[in-house]
């Protein structure tokens, strides 16, 4: 996978690696956020599922009742369908949408209102008038079950649609920003410490360095010290020269021993 | 709201009064008997889904079944597309678009 070993292209410092723990724990924080969010939502999805169901059986059988009460209008009245048909001018059945929050999801909630005159008035004055009436009402409640069938099939779509854009939205976080962020907290952590082993070596040397240059400064200081000494009080040139080599030989030892080991009294 | 169905279930529907011209003596109904041609129905339901007055679009299930390709096409909530069963066809709950939608999120 692409996000698996993959880091953010940071300057490792101490401040970088604050920042991204901070942002890792964002990170985290918001996963779990998240995936409460999509529980939730699915919670609430699985409840319109199955009111949809329910629904969509009771319309079946409203309809039913309505097409019958239609025939019986027929039987008395004779074919209404062409005058019903011409005698529409302004919706008198109407739909406002209204919104519902669930978990930050607005979802539309259909509401039917009734508006302006009956443009039926007429129809069956001359026989079956009730007839049609009735059928009008039952019509008018099958139409109110639709609505609201229509807002649950609407909320079903939308829930949907933000159930599977969360989870992608939780994958994504689980599966590659938060790797990606520990990546590069481990990357950086690395860094640091082979940036302190270095440092701690170049100490060492630049100790060792500094006690080498002490050592022959002593050295050099008694040579000349036995030297003056020997200057005044021998006056044998055969001693001078001997203690001589002995001294280059003592100062020729002594750096590869300072380098060597002596490791334990060195303070930083 | 806007239907599209054969003359009965029109007529009920606009019985209900859901039925309206607007200013351009344009219908929000479509009444489909069987000499309609495929194309007006599919002209009908695609004018439906751009308007923005209309919020629901219900359409009987036989005729739904004949346009099914542009109503699994239509993917948005709004307008919502209700299928409703006809006096002649029986109401089946296996070729709605959303229920068949609902088993295959259950597995069924």
């Amino acid at each position: 996978m692409s996000g698996a070993n993959s880091r953010l292209a940071v300057f490792p410092t101490r401040m970088t690696l604050s920042v991204m723990k901070q942002k890792l724990k964002g990170a985290q924080t918001g996963h779990s956020l998240l995936k409460r969010k999509s529980e939730a939502l699915t919670k609430r999805f699985r409840d319109i599922v199955r009111k949809i169901d329910d629904a969509k059986r009771l319309m079946g059988k409203v309809m039913q009742v309505a097409s019958f009460s239609l025939a019986e209008v027929t039987y008395i009245t004779g074919d209404i369908g062409y005058q019903v048909q011409e005698s529409v001018k302004n919706a008198q059945f109407r739909v406002r949408a209204k919104q519902e929050n669930v978990s930050g999801v607005m979802l539309p909630v259909f509401e039917s209102y009734q508006e302006g005159t009956n443009a039926n008035e007429l129809t069956g004055l001359g026989r079956g008038g009730q007839q049609v009436q009735k059928c009008k009402d039952t019509y008018i409640k099958a139409v109110e079950t639709l609505v609201e069938l229509a807002s649950l099939q609407t909320a079903f779509v939308i829930l949907d649609e933000v159930i599977k854009l969360t989870n992608r939205r939780v994958n994504a976080i689980e599966h590659i920003i938060i790797p990606r962020y520990e990546n590069t907290i481990k990357h950086i952590i690395s860094e640091l410490d082979e940036q302190d082993r270095e440092e701690f070596f170049r100490l060492k040397k630049v100790q060792g360095k500094k006690k080498e240059a002490a050592a022959r400064d002593t050295l050099e200081r008694e040579s000349r010290q036995a030297a003056e000494g020997h200057v005044d009080e021998a006056t044998s040139k055969e001693i001078e020269t001997e203690i001589d080599t002995g001294v280059l030989d003592a100062a020729m030892a002594e750096p590869s021993d300072l380098l060597g080991g002596d490791d334990e009294d060195i303070i930083f | 709201m806007a239907a599209i169905g054969d003359e009965d279930s029109i007529t009920g529907l606009l019985l209900a009064g859901i039925g309206h011209i607007d200013s351009h003596q344009k219908k929000n109904f479509l009444v489909v008997d069987a000499k309609t041609p495929l194309s007006t129905v599919e002209e009908a339901f695609q004018e439906f889904t751009k308007r923005k007055d209309i919020a629901i679009i219900l359409i009987n299930q036989h005729i739904a079944e004949e346009i099914r390709p542009l109503i699994d096409e239509h993917d948005q909530a709004f307008p919502t597309i209700l299928e409703i069963p006809s006096k002649d066809h029986p109401y089946d709950p296996e070729k709605d678009s959303v229920l068949k939608r609902v088993r295959r999120l259950f597995g069924e």
